[in-house]
């Protein structure tokens, strides 16, 4: 038993990538077809963009989904990140730096609150994070009309529009976040433990684990991504904006990269890798369509669509496999 | 098989069934002495009377709530389903009050409609129920949003307005009397019921335990899809109510999900199912509009609504998690 749930969290590279290619030489074929191009330098920038914003949220929330918990509150954590973020700088580049530094903080704080909900005190994930977004929802409407702060010149010349040939300089954010989590998680004790922990909470306590303070520690990690996303988001608006994470539904998305990218929503199984093949297949659905000049109403209806049969190809894999 | 079901499901309901109910009706009890303090006449018949008429809505999605997470799922997709609902009724009805029943009708339909795929892919696809019902939410929305152009079209018949909006005025002692409250509480009757007949005892012991269920020679993929279909229903007279109560917009149904699951959970109800009762969820949605109706007299600003609401959830959920684990 223990041998065979064991195995899948070791296969590193998931289908999302097989996914992920069939999706892109489609989607070219049929943009092609159609008298466009897909891979010219806008569309990869932008598509790079996309996915540098919602990829910083999902590598954070594949740590807790791992761990069997659940974010739901990052939205607000991104809002709540933009708005410290840039109302700290002020429009000043010597606040850069002292603006980031409060900006992961405050976020920190917030997921220390969220992981002490669910492990002290032992509110259901769900509702532990879904209670403290309602928090910061509150405080966030009631304290902001519209967008507030500036955000530093340097760090909107950099992080915001920056890029090497047509890769954003925050994509390589992403890819050095998405080093350092797959790094945590597969060649670190915290990284082994999480995963047991998600696999079996009391297996995992009975071996020596220490459960609540592992989980603690991804809840920190992942409001942090969150915050960073948040930062990242200020230096592409310009400005600090109360509602970007819920209007970009950071929440959801993030949740459905993950659980696209072959990590099961119940925990224990998966990895940073594919998280980042779902943020891409979903950016890049999000191109073609755009080439296409799909509306963007029906382009959500497919994105529903998409999610639900992504995972349902998951879950047939793993009934055959628990058949075999 | 058959006598393994019948004899250790009576067993485990007396054990469920108490237990969630009485702090609900604590925290009920204070707010409305709270109410009394601050605004005696809002216990007064009439205007209490038009309070359930207007929580009516989010005590139906609470009880359609409530069947999904007893049986140990989540439908996320209320919201936009009421949304779908009130939207689609404008542009078909188009004022014309010919069309009010066979309207009426289809709305049921869809709703059911709707449960019926949330289930049948949660259960035969295995997708977990969060991802199944946001890929529906997202559908909706989108799908919504696609058919009628950006804009709401058409409008509500008056016909199918005064489910949401008029009452019997004039009755003894209650001073007025909403049709929402009398087609809710027809509904709470409906719901109870079902919960008392081997359907609801089914239900639980699904959400309790789907494995022992499944031995027991329950057929669990039907019991869920049912599960979810209920939901989808009372996701459409929710929006029949709160369309004749509140007008046609995009925003009919925002967020409705979520305060359906606040409300169950606050009513007792365990997320991961087999624990709460009905009541319990429908009595959690009654509180969180009193809490509201509260604050409103208090003069708390409506943006702050969303903090007291996350506060509360996180303090009751918290105690009752507490005192569980203590026990």
């Amino acid at each position: 038993m223990s041998a065979l749930s064991l195995l899948p969290a070791r296969r590193p590279v998931p289908g999302v990538f097989v996914a992920l290619t069939l999706t892109l030489a489609i989607g070219w074929l049929v943009v092609l077809l159609d008298g466009g191009q897909l891979f010219n330098q806008s569309t990869t920038v932008s598509l790079l963009h996309v996915a540098a914003g919602l990829g910083l949220v999902a590598v954070g929330q594949t740590l807790v989904i791992l761990g069997g918990s659940l974010d739901l509150s990052v939205a607000y954590v991104i809002s709540l990140s933009t708005l410290v973020a840039a109302e700290t700088m002020n429009g000043s580049d010597g606040a850069l730096l002292p603006a980031v530094g409060l900006a992961l903080a405050v976020s920190a704080g917030i997921g220390l609150l969220n992981g002490l909900l669910v492990t002290k005190l032992r509110v259901n994930a769900f509702i532990a994070t879904l209670g403290v977004g309602l928090l910061l929802k509150g405080y966030l409407d009631n304290g902001y009309d519209g967008p507030a702060g500036t955000t530093s010149p340097t760090l909107v010349q950099s992080l915001g529009y920056q890029r090497i040939g047509p890769v954003p300089v925050s994509f390589l954010l992403l890819v050095a976040v998405t080093a350092a989590a797959w790094f945590a998680l597969s060649k670190t004790r915290f990284g082994h433990h999480l995963v047991a922990v998600g696999g079996d909470p009391e297996v995992a306590r009975l071996s020596g684990v220490r459960n609540d303070r592992i989980l603690v520690t991804a809840h920190v990690l992942c409001s942090m991504c969150a915050g960073l996303a948040g930062i990242y988001l200020a230096s592409r608006l310009g400005s600090g904006a109360p509602r970007v994470g819920t209007e970009g539904l950071y929440d959801l998305e993030s949740i459905a990269a993950v659980v696209i990218g072959g990590t099961a929503l119940a925990g224990g199984r998966g990895g940073v890798i594919g998280t980042v093949g779902g943020v891409l297949l979903l950016a890049s659905i999000d191109a073609i369509f755009n080439q296409l000049e799909v509306d963007a109403f029906f382009k959500q209806v497919i994105r529903g669509a998409i999610i639900i049969a992504a995972v349902a190809v998951y879950a047939r894999r793993a009934m055959r496999k628990a058949a075999a | 098989m058959q006598t393994v079901q019948r004899r250790t499901l009576p067993l485990r309901l007396p054990r469920v069934r108490p237990g969630g109910l009485l702090p609900i009706l604590a925290i009920l009890a204070v707010l409305v002495v709270l109410v009394g303090i601050r605004q005696p006449d809002f216990l007064s018949p009439p205007s209490l009377m038009s309070f359930l008429g207007r929580s009516a809505p989010i005590i139906l999605l609470a009880a359609g709530q409530y069947f999904v997470i007893v049986s140990g799922e989540f439908d996320l997709s209320v919201g936009s389903l009421v949304t779908a609902q009130v939207v689609v009724a404008a542009r078909l009805i188009d004022g014309d009050p010919a069309r009010t029943w066979p309207v009426v009708l289809l709305l049921l339909a869809f709703g059911a409609f709707v449960g019926l795929v949330n289930g049948l892919i949660t259960t035969r696809l295995r997708v977990p129920s969060f991802i199944t019902t946001l890929g529906m939410f997202l559908i909706l929305v989108g799908a919504v949003y696609l058919w009628s152009d950006g804009a709401p079209k058409g409008g509500l018949s008056e016909e199918f307005r005064r489910f949401g909006r008029r009452a019997f005025e004039d009755v003894p002692l209650l001073g007025r009397v909403p049709y929402a409250l009398l087609v809710l509480l027809a509904l709470a009757v409906v719901a109870v019921l079902l919960m008392r007949s081997d359907f609801g005892r089914t239900l639980v012991a699904v959400g309790d335990n789907p494995r022992t269920a499944e031995l027991s020679g329950v057929r669990v993929w039907r019991t869920r899809t049912i599960a979810f279909i209920l939901s989808g229903l009372a996701a459409a007279f929710a929006a029949i109510l709160l369309g004749g109560y509140s007008g046609v917009s995009f925003q009919a149904g925002a967020g409705l999900e979520f305060g359906a699951i606040t409300a169950v959970v606050l009513g007792g109800v365990a997320l991961g199912g087999g624990r709460g009762s009905v009541v319990g969820a429908m009595l959690g949605a009654l509180t969180l509009e009193l809490l509201f109706a509260l604050m409103n007299f208090y003069g708390v600003s409506g943006a702050l609504r969303s903090t007291v609401q996350g506060a509360i959830i996180l303090l009751a959920v918290a105690v009752s998690a507490t005192r569980s684990s203590s026990r």
